[in-house]
C-alpha cells in the first residue's frame, strides 16, 4: 500500500478500533498504539523520501498516486509529497503522539475525546498529502470541525464562547478559501477538462486581474488560521479554553496549515499578484510579529502568553513567506516545524502544571523549579528554544528567515526586517519573565511540596518533543536542504523584481 | 342548439370563488372555516379545469381526470386536517388559528 | 603541522556538561566537580600544546584546524562550525582554559556545601565550552552562536541561587541587556554578510580582497560603518561598555568563582576580542566606527573608575574596576592603527586583556575567599583581615599592585603600552587614561586597606584562611600576575602579524607610576585606619559623590524606559487594544449578525394566516409583474 494512503488509513482505523473499546485503559492503549505506528511510519516516510532523493529522483513530488473521484469536474484524489510535506507530516506525527500522552488522564467521555482528536489528525494528514485543491479543502474542513467539539465539550473556562469564536472565525477564512479556490479553478487557462490539481494548475497562467482578486482571498483565508493580524483573536481565547492536547495540536499543527497553504497554494498559483501585493501583507505580518510579542509581555495567564507568542512566531512564518525567496521560505518552513514542537511542548507543560497547581496565573505561582525540577527544566528548554538559543530549533529557523529577509536591499524590506528582528529581544523579555516568576524564586506555597513528580507518560510527551527540538537545533543541515530542494518549484515562479 | 355560455363568464365565476376562498382563508379565525375556504379555492380550481377542458380541448378528458383527482385528494386532506384540529383542540381547548403559533421562531 | 586535536579543547567541556547535566542529582558525591575539572584540565594541556606548536613556527597565518558546514542559507552564505587558529584565538584559548581550570579547582572548595553542586559544574562546563567555541570561531555566525550560548550560561550561573529573587532579577537583567546588544550584533552580521557575501573571518579580515558592492549611506555614515557600529554594539553589551553596562554590577549576584571566570576574566572581554577579530575590517572601512570604539572605551573607563571609588560591596567595586579596565582595552583598540608601530594599540589592548585576566581573576577569587570567611559582601563589615587570612592578604596585595600598574607586576607593562599608544596621537584620551590609572590605584587600595587593615570588626565566628584547594589556584594566578608582564607579547600578537618589539616608554611610565603611587598614598591616608576624613572629603564633592554612589542613576533611567515606557506605555496599551478594539471588533461582527437575525425572526410569527397573506401577495405581485412585462 502506498505509504501516504496508510498515513490517512492508520488514524481512520484507529478511530474505528476506538469505537469498540470500552474501558479507559483500552481506549488509551489503542490510541497510543495507533499513533505510535503513525509516528514510526512517518519516520519511515522520511527515510524513504531521503533515499529516493539521494537516488537521484528529483520529481517535484514523490509517492504520487491518483484516484479519479468526480472526473467530469476534474476532481480527483491526488496524493504526493515534497520535502515540505514530509517535514510537516513528521511534525504532525510527533505532536499527535505526544498529545495522546499529554491527555492520558482525560476521564470525561474519554472515548469520544480520543476519537475526535484522531479524526482531527486524520484531517491534517489528508491536508498535507493532497495535491488536489478540492480534496485539500475537504481535509482542511475535516481538521477544523472536530475542534469545535473538542473545545466545546472538554474545554475549560468560557469554553462555548471560545469554541464558537474559533470555529466561526476559521469558517470565515474557509469561506474566502472556497471562493479563492473556485476562482483559481475557473480562471486558469487549462485546456479541456478543468482540474483542481495544484501541480497542473501551477503550470498554467491565470490572468493578472483575476490574480489580484483571488490572491488576497486565499492569503487571508489561510492567514486566518495562521494567526495573521488582525484575524488572530481566536487564538488567545481558543487556546486558553482548549484542553491540553487540543491546544498542542492546534497551535502545533493546525496553525501551520495556514503557512503551508499560503506558500503552496496562494503563492504558488498566483505568483504575480503575490509579488504585487506582498507589501501589504508584509506590513500586516510585521505587525503580527512585534505586536504579538509585545502583547505577550503583559499577559499573566500561561496559556494567553503562549497564544500571543504563537501569534508572534506564526507571524514570522508568513512574514518569511512574503519575502519571496528561497532562503526566507526555507526559514518559514523551519519555523513552522520549530514552533510546532516548542509550542506543543509549552502547552503540554502548561497542562501538566495546571493539573497540579490548579491555576494558570503566573503571579499566583512561584518556585516550581524546586518542587517540580523535571517539568521546570523542560519549560526552561522550551523557553530557550523559543527565544532562539543556538543548538535548539528556534535559532535555526529564525536565522534562516533573517538572512533570507536581508537579501532584499530596499529600505522598505530592510525596515520591516529590522522590526521583525527586534522581536527577539521582546521574546527574551517575556520568556525570562515567565521563567523568573513561575519557576524561580522562593516556593510559593507549602502545599507545593506535595505535588506528584512527573509521571511516566508526562515524561514521554515532553522528552519526545525536546528530542525533536534538539535534533533540528543541532543538525539542521539535512532538514534545511530537504526543504530548500522542494522550494524550487514554488520560489522560481516568484522571480525577484 | 343552445348557445354556449362564453368561457369568460365561467372564468369570472371561478375567479370570484377563488378569491372568496382566499379572503376566507386570510380572515377567518376558526380553523374549520379556514378549511372550508381552502375547499372553496380547490373547487374553483376544479371548475377551471373542467371549463378549460371543455372549451379549449373538447373531446379530451385530462381536465376531468384532474378534477377527480383533486376531489379525492381534497377529501383525504380534509380528513387529515380535521384529525389535526381535533388533536389540537384536545391539547389547547381551542381551534382558533391565532392561538396555534407554537411553530414560531 | 597538524592541529586536528584542537577540536577536543572545545569538545571536552561539552562532554563534561552533558555528563553532569544529564546525571544531575544522580552522580555520586562530588564526582561531578572532578569530571568537569579533569575535562577542562585536558583542554588546558591541549591549549598549551597548541600555543607552543603555533607560536614556535614563524608564520602567523590563520589555520583552519577543523571545519564542517552546519547550516546552508543560500549559495554563498552558510554557517560553518570549525576551529580557527591564529595568534589571538590561540592566546584566548590559553587564557580561557587557564582561568577556567583555576576557577574549577577553586569552586570545588567554594561550592562544597552548596546544593546543586552537579548543576553548578554542568553550567560552568557549558560556559567554558561556549567561550572556547566563541574564540575559535571560523566565521561571524559561529561566533554569534557561541556568543548567545555564553550569554545563556552566564544567565544560568548568575541565577544559580534561583530561589533568591535578587539573583533571578539580576540574571534576567543581564540576559536582556546583552540580548538587546546582540540584536545590534545580529543586524550588523546580516548587513556585513549581505555586502560581502560571506561570514568567513579568513575573507573578512583580509580587506584587500573585499569590495563592497554599495556605497549607500544612511544618516551621513556609509552602510558598512553602520554595520560595524552595530557589531560593536554587540561587543559593548557583552563587555559592559557604557551605556550597556548596567547588567555587570548586578551580575555579581552569582557565586563568586563565576564572577571571577565569566564577569571578570573571559566573557566580558569577548567584546574586545570581537573588535580585535574584525580589526582589519574596522580599520580599512570604518575609521569612524573605531573612533566611536575609542570614545566609548575612554568614557567607560573614567565613568566606571569614578563609581568604583564610592561602592561598598566588594564584588561591585571589582565589577566596576573590570568595566574600567575593559574600557582601557577598547580605548587602545580604538586609537590603534594598522601595522608596525602604528598598531601598538592593538597589541597593547590584547596584552592588557591577557594580564588583566590573571590579576582580575585573582582579585575575585581573593574576594571569594574573604566572603567565604566573613559571610558578607559589604566592606564596611570587614577590617583587619590580614591577621586571619595572611596568604589571601598577600595574594590580594599582589593583584592590587598589578592592577594599579606598579612595576614589575604585569599590569604595569600592559597599561604602559596602552598609555603609550594614546600618548602620541590622542592627548585627551591620554589624560583620561592617566587619571584613571590614578583612580584605579586609589579604589583598589581603598578596598585593600579597608578590608585587610582598618579597624577590626566583630565577626560571628573567627574568619579563617581558605582551604588549600582554594588557595592553590590563587597562588597560580598570583604567579601569573607577577610574571606575565615579561612575556614579549608583541612577538606573538600584532595587528599585521609581523613581530613588534614592545619597549617601555619611560616618560609615560614614570608619569603613570607616579600617579598610581599618589592614588595609593591617598588611599592609605584615608583608609589605613578608620577615620571620618574620607567622609569629609566625599561630602565636599557633594552631588558628584552622591551621583557616583548611585552609579550616576543609569539604572533608574533604564527602569524608567523599560518599566515606565515600554511596559506601561506600549505593551499594556497594546494588550488592551488587542482585547478591546480588535477582538471587540470581531465580537461586534458576531453581535451584528445576531442582531439582524433577531430582527428578521419576527417574520416567523407562527401565524398561518400571516404566512399565507405574504405568500399570496408575493404570488400576486409576481403574476402581475409578468403580465405587465409581457405587454
Amino acid at each position: 500500500m502506498n505509504i501516504l494512503i496508510s498515513h490517512i488509513a492508520v488514524p481512520v482505523l484507529t478511530t474505528l478500533a476506538l469505537m469498540f473499546a470500552s474501558t479507559q485503559k483500552q481506549v488509551r492503549t489503542i490510541a497510543a498504539g495507533g499513533m505510535t505506528i503513525q509516528l514510526i511510519q512517518s519516520l519511515v516516510l522520511l527515510y524513504l523520501f531521503l533515499q529516493e532523493r539521494a537516488g537521484g529522483n528529483d520529481a517535484v513530488v514523490l509517492f504520487k498516486q491518483s484516484f479519479a473521484w468526480y472526473p467530469s469536474l476534474g476532481i480527483s484524489f491526488d496524493l504526493g509529497v515534497d520535502g515540505i510535506a514530509v517535514a510537516m507530516i513528521l511534525l504532525t506525527s510527533i505532536v499527535i503522539f505526544t498529545g495522546i500522552f499529554a491527555s492520558w488522564e482525560v476521564d470525561k467521555l474519554y472515548k469520544e475525546f480520543f476519537i475526535s482528536l484522531i479524526v482531527l489528525a486524520a484531517g491534517v494528514y489528508g491536508f498535507f498529502v493532497s495535491l488536489d485543491l478540492f480534496v485539500l479543502f475537504l481535509f482542511f474542513e475535516l481538521a477544523v470541525i472536530p475542534m469545535y467539539l473538542l473545545i466545546g465539550i472538554w474545554g475549560s473556562g468560557p469554553k462555548e464562547y471560545a469554541a464558537m469564536k474559533l470555529t466561526l472565525m476559521l469558517m470565515g477564512g474557509s469561506a474566502l478559501l472556497v471562493v479563492g479556490i473556485l476562482g483559481v479553478y475557473f480562471t486558469s487557462d487549462v485546456e479541456g477538462v478543468r482540474t483542481f490539481n495544484i501541480l497542473v494548475l501551477g503550470q498554467h497562467h491565470i490572468p493578472i486581474e483575476m490574480q489580484r482578486i483571488f490572491f488576497p482571498m486565499l492569503f487571508i483565508g489561510f492567514g486566518v488560521i495562521g494567526a495573521l493580524f488582525p484575524f488572530h483573536t481566536w487564538s488567545p481565547d481558543g487556546h486558553s479554553s482548549a484542553p491540553t492536547a487540543v491546544s498542542m495540536l492546534h497551535a502545533g499543527v493546525l496553525m501551520k496549515l495556514g503557512g503551508y497553504g499560503c506558500l503552496k497554494v496562494a503563492m504558488f498559483l498566483l505568483p504575480e499578484a503575490a509579488q504585487e501585493m506582498s507589501w501589504i501583507f508584509l506590513i500586516l505580518t510585521g505587525i503580527s510579529v512585534i505586536y504579538g510579542a509585545l502583547a505577550t509581555v503583559v499577559q499573566t495567564d500561561l496559556k494567553y502568553i503562549n497564544a500571543y507568542s504563537s501569534v508572534s512566531h506564526c507571524g514570522l512564518v508568513l512574514f518569511a513567506i512574503l519575502m519571496l525567496n528561497k532562503t526566507a521560505s526555507t526559514g518559514a518552513v523551519l519555523q513552522m516545524i520549530s514552533h510546532g514542537l516548542m509550542t506543543a511542548l509549552f502547552f503540554a507543560l502548561i497542562g501538566m502544571l495546571y493539573s497540579r497547581t490548579k491555576t494558570r496565573i503566573i503571579t499566583e505561582m512561584g518556585g516550581l523549579m524546586k518542587v517540580l525540577p523535571f517539568l521546570s527544566v523542560c519549560y526552561v528548554i522550551g523557553g530557550l528554544a523559543s527565544l532562539g538559543l543556538p543548538g535548539l530549533s528556534g535559532f535555526v529557523a529564525e536565522m534562516t528567515i533573517f538572512v533570507g529577509a536581508f537579501e532584499h536591499e530596499d529600505l522598505f524590506h530592510r525596515v520591516a526586517t529590522i522590526v521583525a528582528v527586534s522581536s527577539i529581544v521582546v521574546t527574551a523579555v517575556y520568556i525570562l519573565r515567565v521563567v523568573g516568576l513561575l519557576l524561580m524564586g522562593p516556593v510559593r506555597n507549602e502545599g507545593y511540596y506535595n505535588f506528584p513528580k512527573a509521571k511516566w507518560f508526562e515524561k514521554i510527551a515532553t522528552v519526545s518533543l525536546i528530542v525533536g527540538i534538539l535534533v533540528i537545533g543541532l543538525t539542521p543541515l539535512w532538514l534545511s536542504d530537504m526543504i530548500r530542494d522542494s522550494l524550487g518549484t514554488i520560489v522560481d515562479k516568484l522571480v525577484l523584481k | 342548439m343552445v348557445e354556449q355560455v362564453p368561457l369568460n363568464h365561467a372564468l369570472i365565476i371561478t375567479t370570484l370563488m377563488f378569491f372568496i376562498g382566499v379572503y376566507g382563508f386570510l380572515t377567518r379565525k376558526n380553523l374549520i372555516t379556514m378549511l372550508i375556504s381552502v375547499e372553496i379555492m380547490l373547487n374553483a380550481v376544479n371548475l377551471n379545469f373542467v371549463f378549460f377542458d371543455h372549451y379549449l380541448f373538447p373531446g379530451k378528458l385530462e381536465g376531468h381526470f384532474f378534477s377527480l383527482f383533486i376531489i379525492a385528494i381534497a377529501a383525504a386532506e380534509a380528513a387529515v386536517a380535521i384529525a389535526i384540529f381535533i388533536n389540537l383542540y384536545r391539547n389547547i381547548r381551542s381551534i382558533d388559528v391565532e392561538q396555534v403559533d407554537k411553530m414560531k421562531y | 603541522m597538524e592541529f586536528q586535536y584542537t577540536i577536543w579543547i572545545v569538545a571536552l567541556p561539552l562532554l563534561a556538561f552533558l555528563i553532569n547535566g544529564l546525571g544531575s542529582g544522580k552522580l555520586p558525591g562530588k564526582i561531578s566537580g572532578w569530571i568537569a575539572t579533569i575535562a577542562i584540565g585536558i583542554s588546558t594541556f591541549l591549549s598549551y600544546q597548541t600555543a607552543f606548536q603555533y607560536f614556535s613556527s614563524p608564520s602567523r597565518d590563520k589555520i583552519i584546524a577543523f571545519k564542517t558546514t552546519w547550516l546552508r542559507f543560500n549559495d554563498t552564505l552558510h554557517i560553518d562550525l570549525g576551529v580557527l587558529l591564529d595568534p589571538i584565538s590561540v592566546m584566548m584559548l590559553v587564557v580561557i582554559t587557564t582561568i577556567s581550570l583555576m576557577v574549577f579547582l577553586y569552586s570545588q572548595g567554594y561550592m562544597k556545601n552548596e546544593k546543586g553542586y552537579d548543576r553548578y559544574f554542568a553550567f560552568l562546563s557549558l560556559f567554558s565550552f561556549s567561550m572556547l567555541g566563541l574564540v575559535v570561531a571560523t566565521n561571524l555566525f559561529q561566533m554569534y552562536m557561541f556568543w548567545e550560548l555564553v550569554g545563556v550560561s552566564s544567565y544560568l550561573l548568575i541565577g544559580f541561587y534561583y530561589d533568591k529573587s535578587s539573583a533571578v532579577a539580576a540574571s534576567k537583567k543581564a540576559f536582556i541587556v546583552t540580548r538587546f546588544a546582540d540584536l545590534g550584533f545580529l543586524i550588523g552580521i546580516l548587513m556585513v554578510s549581505f555586502y560581502t557575501g560571506t561570514f568567513d573571518f579568513e575573507i573578512l579580515t583580509n580587506p584587500d580582497n573585499l569590495s563592497f558592492s554599495t556605497t549607500a549611506s544612511f544618516l551621513g555614515l556609509s552602510t558598512i560603518t553602520w554595520a560595524l557600529l552595530l557589531i560593536f554594539m554587540g561587543g559593548a553589551g557583552k563587555s559592559a561598555m557604557f551605556p550597556l553596562h548596567i547588567w555587570l554590577p548586578d551580575a555579581m549576584e552569582g557565586p563568586t568563582p563565576v564572577s571571577a571566570l565569566i564577569h571578570a576574566a573571559t566573557m566580558v572581554v569577548a567584546g574586545v576580542f570581537l573588535v580585535a577579530r574584525l580589526f582589519p575590517l574596522y580599520h580599512a572601512f570604518a575609521p569612524t566606527a573605531l573612533e566611536v570604539v575609542a570614545f566609548v572605551g575612554a568614557f567607560t573607563t573614567l565613568f566606571a573608575a569614578l563609581i568604583a571609588c564610592t561602592q561598598y560591596d566588594i564584588k561591585r567595586v571589582l565589577a566596576f574596576s573590570t568595566m574600567s579596565q575593559i574600557g582601557y582595552m577598547m580605548l587602545a583598540l580604538g586609537v590603534s592603527g594598522y601595522g608596525g608601530e602604528e598598531g601598538l594599540g592593538y597589541t597593547a589592548s590584547l596584552f592588557h586583556l591577557f594580564t588583566h585576566a590573571f590579576f582580575k581573576a585573582l582579585l575575585f577569587l581573593g574576594a571569594g575567599a574573604i566572603i567565604h570567611a566573613v559571610h558578607s559582601n559589604d566592606i564596611r563589615e570587614m577590617g583587619g583581615l590580614r591577621k586571619y587570612q595572611p596568604i589571601t592578604h598577600l595574594l590580594f596585595l599582589i593583584a592590587c599592585l598589578a592592577i594599579a600598574g606598579i612595576p614589575p607586576f604585569s599590569g604595569f607593562f600592559s597599561k604602559d603600552e596602552i598609555l603609550a599608544a594614546t600618548f602620541a596621537t590622542h592627548p585627551i584620551y591620554f589624560g583620561i587614561a592617566v587619571a584613571v590609572a590614578g583612580l584605579t590605584a586609589f579604589y583598589m587600595f581603598r578596598l585593600y586597606f579597608i578590608v585587610f587593615w582598618g579597624k577590626e570588626k566583630t565577626y560571628d565566628h573567627t574568619p579563617h584562611e581558605a582551604p588549600t584547594i582554594m588557595l592553590l589556584p590563587m597562588i597560580v594566578l598570583a604567579v601569573g600576575s607577577v610574571l606575565t608582564g615579561f612575556i614579549p607579547f608583541g612577538h606573538f600578537i600584532s595587528s599585521d602579524g609581523q613581530s613588534l618589539d614592545l619597549h617601555i616608554n619611560w616618560s609615560v611610565a614614570i608619569t603613570s607610576v607616579a600617579i598610581a603611587f599618589a592614588g595609593i598614598v591617598v588611599a592609605w591616608k584615608f583608609y589605613k585606619t578608620e577615620s571620618d576624613s574620607s567622609d569629609k572629603v566625599a561630602r565636599s564633592f557633594g552631588s558628584v559623590y552622591t551621583s557616583a554612589l548611585n552609579k550616576f542613576y543609569i539604572d533608574e533611567i533604564y527602569i524608567l524606559i523599560t518599566k515606565g515606557i515600554v511596559f506601561r506605555l506600549i505593551a499594556q496599551p497594546l494588550a488592551w487594544f488587542d482585547r478591546n478594539i480588535i477582538d471587540a471588533f470581531m465580537n461586534l461582527l458576531a453581535a451584528i449578525t445576531n442582531w439582524i437575525s433577531s430582527q428578521i425572526k419576527e417574520f416567523q410569527s407562527g401565524q398561518v394566516q400571516k404566512y399565507a397573506f405574504i405568500f399570496i401577495s408575493g404570488v400576486l405581485i409576481i403574476v402581475l409583474s409578468f403580465i405587465y412585462a409581457t405587454q
